[in-house]
């Protein structure tokens, strides 16, 4: 390890400790949602068919031919939903997220293709799937915006301005816009003035325009939730707002169960004890199990409360493409003022992506965009502008990244556009501007942790062996012009950073709670709400726990996520789950240890002699380990005691507490955004075919500094996993809107890559531990989406000497782009 | 064993039939409506969830078994075709007291994530240490099944383990053995 800050060898923290769930996933008896024994009724949801208007009513074809009769069904709409919360005031049928503004079921106005308006119930699954199609919803037209692009017509706006009301003439500014972020720094914090005048002054100025499509996070396993209701036996029957108190449980694919529990606990009007919420093994999420979840977790309950039964709803691939969220489309502007050696003097950027029909979660991706666009580069001046505006598409969200990745594309990419229009190395470019310690992020972040951005990044370059690449690749094509042959090739890299945890106050706000108890095994069972999705969490959490305790791995249990026994430990998103969540796993042990010393369960005589403790065995600032100052017997022994003693502190409790340090402005947006940033250069090697215009990925190296490995396989394998799913992005996958409708909703049009689609994904890991991350681990899941799909496009672009500006880089793509720079050519010739 | 349909109220214009096919190693016969998916008769009729379903269109491997010794998507075969065939589902790999070479590797080497492609990937690889192929064609020959966690080089790893190794005795990568290079 780079930093000599070595783990002894007893430690299972960073070692690759084989997972405890892998057994039941390759024999296939782990029980996914869909997987259960089940017995109840199947759920169904019917739909909008077009982007925008109004529901003016539902007609039940009749069915009888095909199996369907109408008696046997149970119907739910927006009228069994009353108006006001008793609760609150606000409509329950709202979803509670950040705005409030979508519905669970459609009142009246809709907003997009595919928006839920009835909930059908049946016990055969096939009679179900037909009665859904024969329900035909009755609409008028509204104006619909089809490209977020183009600023709305009065008709057209949805959102913030008063032209939604039809009296305006010409609709503001912010109108349909969801949410706008500025970032400014040096010349554009004084005046546009002053900021005009540096990019008057400069040797160059380049600029670029930038565009990304809509993904789709593919999980394999799609979404489902199954509802059931406890009754009262009077309550069998009636109505469906209960008067007595009952009790909801919902288990489902999902990422974050006490978003859910929030959400339905609005929806149904219920106490926080009459709702809970089961994480079932969740099959993939990368976002976009995050928040719309809520929404089937609350119709799978509106149909169990009509129906007093058990109601399960398993979307199938279909459904789940058209109808959920996605990652959000961008558009973005760059322009650099440059000196003549490539030092960059400013950047002015304009960000806009489409945030579909509601706010959901926009404003928070955008935040995270906004404070990534600019990179780890050192620049004086820098304005980067940031809305995110209204579509009539269905709302895009979460998605592995969450705004990073549309805006490091753009600024990647756009630094190759600087480095081709000077003649410079695009490496030579960035070594120009990479942040040293002690500078400022655009966000004005100073980087007070020790990085060395320039020596990781060679680390990856050598890996590849870029210069070599650069000069063989010139002589390859230069031959292959020459000969006639259509290949060409290209090497590319990409260097960014990516904050883990919440941004700002975000951790602060969630207030994250982690208990660990004493188990009569003498050991522990952690209890979080955080998920296990694939990450590997539940292995992560394990190894953390054994080694705060100084106990075997087989001593320490992770609970099911289950809101009636664990406490809100915050959401599965925002590579937060290792660091900050399994960071409060450490200390909890630490405060189940002090209570048991406290009340005497563990004493003085039990404690290791001096020259059996070892050195180095803080977790973290503030976390020391303190069952490893204990005999591991005498540790054991006090947890059975306290297990059996029910009068006794069984139980350890952690709360997130704060790193010290600077705070965060959320009006100015400025300061620290992120207490800790993992920092990466990833390269790409490509071969373009000029005849089919296929790119081929030869060769990829991912070089990240992460603090501390927790875990090599398992983190190499979410880096790997992340790398795939951008290479997808970068090439592959794009989202056909056409009037609103998703044209492509199926897995064989909504191309991911395979197998044959890429190549060996080469990880490497720098180590930097990080004073508040359990043993310096700084988070990972979201840093390998950003990266690939610039350093792709760049190797592309080098490879035919054509920019390439928008993705995915499909053939018919590169072969516009090549096509007109020929035409160009000629044209200047 | 004899297993009814679930949905015999079920008003079809195809009246039931029945199906006898070799399935883990047993003998079965089911009355079951001809076209149903296989899919779905193994899901829900014969009580083996460890096949899954991704896409429902031949286009991810999730639902892969073995249909006299060749992988196939479930979710495309009409039960009746399964007439006097011999399947095995991810359920019948394992012996009665040891995993399948195959599954043993996949934990080895990090080959299952969130686990939801895993019974179709470790059922084709089977296949594919059936075959006697070497780890050259590990991406063509996977190329139906989809991951979307991996990134693939983990399963690549652990097929490539698991071809060529005698049965029960899989290859041993020490635990802790850091492939991703960050061992000092
Ligand atoms: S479910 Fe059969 S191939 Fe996807
Ligand atoms: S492990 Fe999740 S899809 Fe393969």
């Amino acid at each position: 390890m780079p930093d000599g800050n070595a783990l002894s060898p007893d430690h299972r923290v960073g070692r690759s400790v084989p997972r405890p769930d892998a057994r039941s996933k390759v024999t296939g008896e782990l029980r996914y949602i869909d997987d259960q024994p089940f017995s109840g009724l199947y759920g169904a949801t019917v739909r909008t068919r077009s982007a925008r208007g109004r529901v003016t009513g539902l007609r039940f074809v009749d069915g009888t031919d095909q199996g369907v009769d109408w008696r046997e069904f149970a119907v739910v709409t927006a009228n069994d939903i009353p108006r006001h919360s008793k609760l609150d005031g606000v409509d329950p049928n709202l979803v509670a997220l950040i705005a409030r503004d979508q519905p669970y079921l459609v009142r009246d106005e809709f907003r997009h293709v595919g928006e839920p308006v009835a909930l059908l119930a049946h016990p055969d699954p096939e009679i179900l799937r037909r009665a859904v199609d024969l329900v035909e919803v009755q609409t008028e037209p509204l104006p619909a915006v089809l490209d977020y692009r183009v600023p709305p017509t009065p008709g057209q706006v949805q959102h913030g301005d008063d032209s939604a009301s039809g009296t305006a003439s010409a609709p503001s500014d912010d109108a349909n816009v969801f949410s706008r972020i500025v970032v400014s720094k040096g010349a554009a914090d004084e005046s546009r003035d002053a900021f005009r005048a540096v990019f008057e002054s400069a040797a160059h100025v380049v600029e670029g325009v930038y565009e990304t499509p809509a993904q789709e996070q593919c999980y394999i396993e799609p979404n489902g939730m199954i509802a059931r209701v406890e009754v009262h036996d009077d309550d069998r029957e009636g109505a469906l707002w209960p008067t007595n108190p009952w009790k909801v449980v919902i288990e489902g694919s999902m990422q974050c169960p006490y978003y859910v529990h929030k959400a339905i606990t609005h929806l149904l009007q219920l106490p926080d004890d009459k709702v809970q919420i089961i994480q079932a093994p969740t099959g993939g999420g990368f976002g976009g199990k995050e928040d719309y979840p809520s929404i089937i977790a609350g119709h799978a309950a509106l149909l169990a409360l009509k129906t007093r039964q058990t109601v399960k709803i398993i979307y199938d691939r279909v459904e789940d493409l058209a109808a959920t969220t996605k990652r959000h489309p961008s558009h973005t502007r760059v322009c650099a003022a440059l000196d003549a050696d490539g030092k960059l003097l400013a950047i002015d950027m304009d960000v806009t992506l489409d945030g579909g029909a509601y706010v959901t979660l926009s404003p928070v991706v955008l935040s995270r965009g906004a404070i990534h666009a600019v990179g780890p580069y050192n620049i004086d001046h820098v304005r980067v502008h940031n809305r995110a505006v209204l579509s009539n598409t269905p709302p895009h969200g979460a998605f592995r990244g969450f705004g990073a990745p549309q805006t490091v594309f753009a600024f990647e990419r756009h630094l190759d556009r600087c480095a081709d229009a000077l003649g410079l190395d695009p490496v030579a470019l960035r070594r120009r501007n990479l942040i040293q310690r002690g500078e400022t992020l655009a966000i004005s972040q100073r980087i007070d942790e020790p990085i060395a951005i320039e020596a990781w990044m060679d680390e990856a370059l050598t890996d590849i062996d870029y210069t070599g690449k650069r000069a063989a690749y010139a002589a390859f094509n230069a031959d292959a012009q020459a000969s006639g042959s259509p290949l060409r090739r290209g090497v590319g890299v990409a260097v960014f950073m990516h904050g883990a945890g919440f941004t700002g106050s975000g951790e602060d706000y969630l207030a994250s709670e982690v208990m660990v108890r004493a188990h009569a095994r003498g050991g522990i069972e952690i209890c979080t709400a955080n998920t296990e999705i694939g990450q590997g969490s539940i292995t992560v959490f394990t190894q953390i726990a054994a080694d705060a305790l100084g106990l075997p791995m087989d001593l320490v249990s992770v609970a099911k996520p289950d809101t009636d026994h664990v406490p809100n430990s915050g959401p599965t998103v925002a590579s937060r789950t290792s660091m900050v969540v399994g960071h409060l796993v450490a200390r909890a042990c630490d405060d189940l240890v002090a209570r048991l010393a406290a009340n005497g369960t563990l004493t003085d005589d039990d404690r290791r002699s001096a020259d059996e403790l070892e050195t180095a065995d803080r977790v973290s600032a503030l976390s020391d380990a303190k069952g490893k100052q204990y005999r591991p017997d005498r540790l054991q022994a006090a947890l059975r005691c306290a297990a059996s003693d029910e009068a006794g502190a069984t139980e350890g409790w952690a709360t997130y507490q704060r790193p010290p340090g600077g705070a965060w402005d959320d009006k100015a947006y400025k300061g620290i955004a992120y207490g800790t940033y993992a920092w990466a250069t990833y390269c790409a090697a490509v071969e373009v075919d000029l005849t089919t215009f296929e790119t081929r990925i030869l060769d990829f190296v991912a070089g990240q500094e992460i603090g501390r490995v927790l875990n090599p396989l398992l983190a190499e394998g979410q880096i790997q996993g992340g790398v795939v799913q951008a290479m997808g992005w970068a090439l592959l996958e794009d989202t056909i809107y056409v009037d609103g409708h998703v044209k492509n909703p199926n897995m064989t049009n909504y191309v991911v890559p395979t197998f044959a689609d890429v190549p060996d994904v080469k990880v490497l890991f720098q180590e930097s531990p990080y004073a508040y991350g359990p043993w310096g681990a700084k988070g990972i899941g979201e840093l390998p989406m950003d990266g690939p799909a610039p350093a792709i496009c760049n190797a592309i672009s080098h490879a035919i000497g054509v920019q390439v500006d928008t993705i995915p880089a499909t053939p018919e793509r590169v072969m516009r782009a090549v096509l007109a720079a020929e035409r160009s050519q000629e044209a200047t010739s | 064993m004899t297993v009814s349909h679930a949905h015999t109220h079920l008003a079809d214009a195809v009246p039931s039939q029945e199906v006898r096919f070799t399935l883990n190693g047993a003998p079965q016969k089911l009355s079951v409506r001809p076209f149903r998916r296989l899919l779905d008769v193994l899901r829900t009729d014969l009580d083996l969830p460890g096949t899954k379903e991704g896409c429902g269109e031949g286009e991810c491997g999730a639902c892969s078994v073995l249909i006299d010794g060749e992988p196939i998507n479930a979710c495309l075969v009409p039960v009746i075709q399964c007439e006097g065939t011999t399947i095995v589902t991810v359920e019948g790999l394992a012996g009665h007291d040891a995993l399948h070479p195959v599954q043993q590797a996949f934990m080895q080497h990090g080959g299952a994530q969130c686990g939801i492609c895993t019974p179709g990937m470790v059922v084709t690889a089977a296949w594919m240490r059936d075959q006697k192929l070497g780890p050259e064609a590990i991406r063509e020959k996977l190329a139906g099944n989809i991951c979307r966690c991996t990134g693939y080089s983990a399963i690549v790893n652990s097929v490539a383990a698991a071809l060529g190794t005698p049965d029960g005795t899989p290859d041993s990568t020490p635990d802790g053995a850091a492939p991703g290079g960050s061992d000092a």
